[in-house]
């Protein structure tokens, strides 16, 4: 039989293409990586050769210093490697994020990465790409996820920072994107007074707004003479870990927010100490994710890592072949 | 609206906070107009009678618009059944306008059995994901919010500006929508509570120790002993008789025993025990007794209840209620001559003529399910709620152990990313065994100085919850101990806190859990 199509290999360091020498997301150094999107646990330092699209190069540079890699390629048009032809395509997910659209001869392959088809300010929209195998997430593969309109989201943290006056809300979000995203979410509702962000966030949001990203008036979170009473009142972005660490110690009786497509699920807002579930997600629910499917109406679809049970059942109830390829070192949404 | 209602769901469950509760419920009772509101405290207070919607209902209706195996999946990963339903239930497209609660209660309460199921689903159809996760949480009961029916009652009296104690009077008169308590709490008259047997607001005592008493005088006072049960009222009028909680909950329905024993007209005050002749047993055996529907011939016999009266209210058409402690003791005791004193006995009262003789009878009382002294003012009258200076009680001091801190969560509030949330453990030969939590006791710098250790001894993480390593003790103190089949060491502390950190102790030191369960009190064979 013919080499109908490119060929894709599960492996513990990631997913194989042998015609090309390549892995996609690899979790642990190879000699030649693609890399859809910056988060850390797609994005890894130490390879050999790394081709991404500019933003995220520039990210990743920005996490590991400059020399995270021993070569770094940005993914500008077509490029053929190997006899196949390899393109990036954007993925709505976060700054810099792509599909990857791999051709051969006689068909093609687009490994999605994480991306949502949620209008998502912060950087460019989803593109459908048509293929032959779509290998996708499932990170949200569950009917219970149908993720609401995010601004109705924003419009219940603006309403309990304006019933709280002499609370700080702290709202968990993660570093690249989600910050970003729920900045922009807050400035689209009008919320124009001076966002506090943990030291953590401030380099990508500078980044982003390099990348002509406004997000308005951010300040850092430091308390500069002790008092906590300047947070009154106030929104303040850290990543989620900070709720764990002393820094939360200094802010007036927060109200503790969380910006995740995962607060949908109350267990899951409780087990964090959650008080304000904010559910945003950068990632397709469960209804687009089988939009996209029935859309695309690929050959096979592939299920990289996620809740791969549930839309396996689905591809099976629609007739369609699909297999998990159950890659590991993905986490549900990086911190 | 069942939209409103959401929403004050929504508020509740993510609050851990009493205060901001009762904020958030007496917003609602301000925003919502009748009935709604009074629907939706009826459902909070447990008060609400609907058809009963079973969960093998709702599976069965989902089953009709799900897939089983992705509902199952789904199901798992959720793990409660009305918020599952609620968030994969497949809506026909559009929310209808927002539906009044009292609407959905009146469907579910006249629906015929086999109607009930095609009712529902066309109301979850055209329902929002939290909408239908309210009505399915209303329509099966067991709102699991947080919230008890005494909280949601003083959220009424917070809206209204009304007094609590009020209100639990006439509560047993009233009934959903209960229009004429939100008439009330808006201004207008208090409802004439036409119920018989109705319960009256117990007066309350205020703690005190040596030092305060030297200021009194003792030829003032009449002490008793209080007994570890649970204060009870006894009301008899009219044929009708009920047993109420101090908060005003109708126990009635789980001491049939006492109830038969309430041949009389009149209103007791009291302490609710098991007893056995003079025998009285631990707290934890009138546990067993608690919360029932219904209680069988067995449990009657082996856990017999007995009432020990320490008031007397109203007897016989009389309000004795303004009269003197000392006058209505009297009354009490030639009203208990006449009862059925297997059932219902007298609180004995104290010799003392000094306080030391108080405080020697206090430092060794004779049985182990005594919690301390009480000591009231002759003169004061039956008084409603705490009132400084009437009643006081002096209790037992606490018991102690030294225990080993094991594990930390982090608190909220104002506690937010502070470790205040301990569980403790004690030796069992090299092991320690955790035997309870606590979450206050301690000053604020011992906060920091516990949530510091916490951050620098954590040795293994459980999602929220670090393992600390086991070197710092503490001493736990704690007003009395149960045996719980529940709890891994087989026993349950009673308002457990962190009386002291004791740096000067290493874990080794700390005690064994035989000498915890040495002080359990005894059981009779």
């Amino acid at each position: 039989m013919l080499t109908p199509l490119p060929t894709l290999i599960p492996r513990p360091e990631g997913l194989y293409c042998p015609q090309g020498n390549f892995f996609i997301d690899p979790v642990r150094p190879v000699p030649r990586a693609l890399v859809t999107h910056a988060h850390a646990d797609h994005a890894r330092a130490g390879h050999g050769a790394v081709m991404a699209t500019r933003q995220t190069l520039e990210i990743m540079a920005l996490h590991y210093g400059p020399d995270f890699a021993g070569a770094q390629q940005v993914a500008d048009g077509q490029v053929t490697i190997g006899g196949l032809d390899v393109s990036f395509h954007p993925a709505g997910h976060v700054l810099g994020s792509a599909q990857i659209c791999i051709a051969g001869p006689s068909g093609r392959v687009v490994v999605t990465g994480d991306y949502t088809r949620s209008p998502n300010p912060a950087c460019a929209p989803w593109e459908p790409v048509a293929c032959d195998i779509l290998v996708t997430e499932a990170t949200f593969a569950l009917p219970v996820f149908r993720h609401p309109d995010p601004q109705a989201e924003i419009a219940r943290l603006l309403a309990s920072v304006a019933a709280f006056p002499e609370r700080a809300h702290l709202v968990g979000a993660y570093a690249l994107g989600k910050a970003q995203r729920v900045i922009m979410l807050l400035r689209e509702a009008g919320y124009d007074a001076p966002i506090y962000i943990h030291g953590a966030l401030a380099k990508l949001c500078d980044y982003h707004i390099a990348q002509g990203v406004p997000l308005g008036d951010l300040r850092p979170a430091t308390v500069a003479r002790g008092r906590k009473g300047d947070f009154a009142g106030a929104v303040v972005l850290a990543p989620p870990s900070a709720f764990a660490a002393t820094w939360a110690q200094r802010f007036p009786d927060p109200v503790i927010a969380f910006a995740s497509g995962w607060m949908m699920v109350r267990a899951r807002a409780r087990q964090r100490g959650v008080e304000l579930p904010l559910v945003i997600s950068d990632h397709v629910d469960w209804g687009q994710l089988t939009q996209t499917i029935s859309e695309l109406d690929p050959a096979e679809t592939w299920i990289t890592h996620g809740r791969e049970d549930a839309l396996l059942r689905w591809c099976a109830l629609e007739g369609r072949a699909a297999r998990p390829l159950r890659l590991v070192g993905y986490e549900d949404e990086p911190e | 609206m069942i939209g409103g209602f959401a929403d004050l769901l929504e508020r509740l469950a993510f609050t851990p906070r009493r205060g901001l509760k009762l904020a958030h419920l007496a917003g609602y009772f301000r925003a919502t107009p009748d009935p709604d509101r009074g629907f939706a405290l009826a459902a909070l207070t447990g008060d609400l009678d609907l058809r009963a919607v079973t969960p093998s209902l709702l599976r069965g209706l989902v089953a009709g618009r799900v897939d089983a195996e992705l509902f199952a999946l789904s199901y798992d990963f959720v793990g409660d059944l009305a918020e599952t339903i609620a968030l994969i239930w497949p809506g026909i497209g559009g929310v209808d306008d927002d539906v009044a609660l009292s609407d959905l209660v009146a469907q579910l309460q006249g629906a015929g059995k086999a109607e009930l199921p095609g009712l529902i689903a066309a109301r979850l159809d055209r329902m929002s994901p939290s909408q239908r996760y309210a009505y399915l949480k209303l329509a099966t009961g067991g709102l699991r919010v947080g919230v008890s029916a005494r909280l949601a009652r003083q959220a009424v009296a917070d809206f209204g500006a009304l007094d609590l104690a009020e209100i639990e009077e006439i509560w047993h008169g009233l009934a959903p929508p209960y229009l004429n308590l939100f008439a009330w709490a808006t201004g207008g008259q208090k409802p004439v509570s036409a119920a018989r047997a109705p319960f009256r607001p117990v007066m309350l005592s205020t703690p005190t120790d040596a030092e305060a008493l030297a200021a009194l005088d003792p030829a003032d006072f009449i002490a008793e002993w209080k007994w570890d049960g649970i204060r009870v009222q006894a009301v008899s009028d009219g044929g009708t008789r009920r047993l109420y909680s101090r908060t005003g909950d109708d126990i009635s329905a789980a001491f049939p025993d006492i109830l038969e024993a309430m041949a009389f007209d009149g209103v007791l005050d009291g302490e609710l025990l098991v007893r056995r002749g003079a025998q009285v047993a631990p707290f934890g055996e009138l546990q067993t007794r608690l919360g029932r529907k219904k209680v069988g011939a067995k449990l009657l016999h082996s856990h017999p209840a007995g009432l020990r009266a320490y008031d007397l209210l109203l007897w016989e058409g009389r309000d004795w209620r303004s009269a003197p402690f000392a006058q209505r003791r009297t009354a009490l005791e030639q009203a208990v001559a006449g009862l059925d004193a297997a059932r219902i006995d007298l609180s004995p009262l104290l010799p003392f003529t000094d306080w030391d003789t108080l405080a020697a009878l206090r430092a060794a009382p004779p049985e182990t399910v005594i919690e301390g002294l009480m000591i009231k003012h002759r003169a004061s009258p039956y008084l409603a709620g705490r009132i400084r200076g009437h009643w006081f009680k002096w209790k037992r001091d606490p018991m102690r152990v030294d225990a080993v801190l094991l594990y930390a969560q982090r608190g909220h509030g104002k506690r937010s990313g502070y470790y205040s949330d301990f569980t403790f453990g004690l030796w069992d030969g090299d092991a320690l065994v955790p035997v309870g939590k606590a979450y206050f006791g301690f000053t604020d710098a011992e906060l920091k100085a516990l949530d510091r250790f916490v951050r620098d001894n954590t040795v293994e993480r459980f999602g929220p919850v670090r393992a600390v390593r086991p070197e710092k003790v503490v001493e736990v103190a704690f007003e009395g101990l149960n045996r719980s089949p529940r709890h891994k060491s087989g026993v349950a502390m009673r308002f457990p806190r962190i009386a002291r950190i004791r740096d000067d102790k290493p874990a080794s030191e700390a005690d064994r859990l035989a000498t915890l369960l040495e002080m359990l009190p005894e059981v009779e064979g």
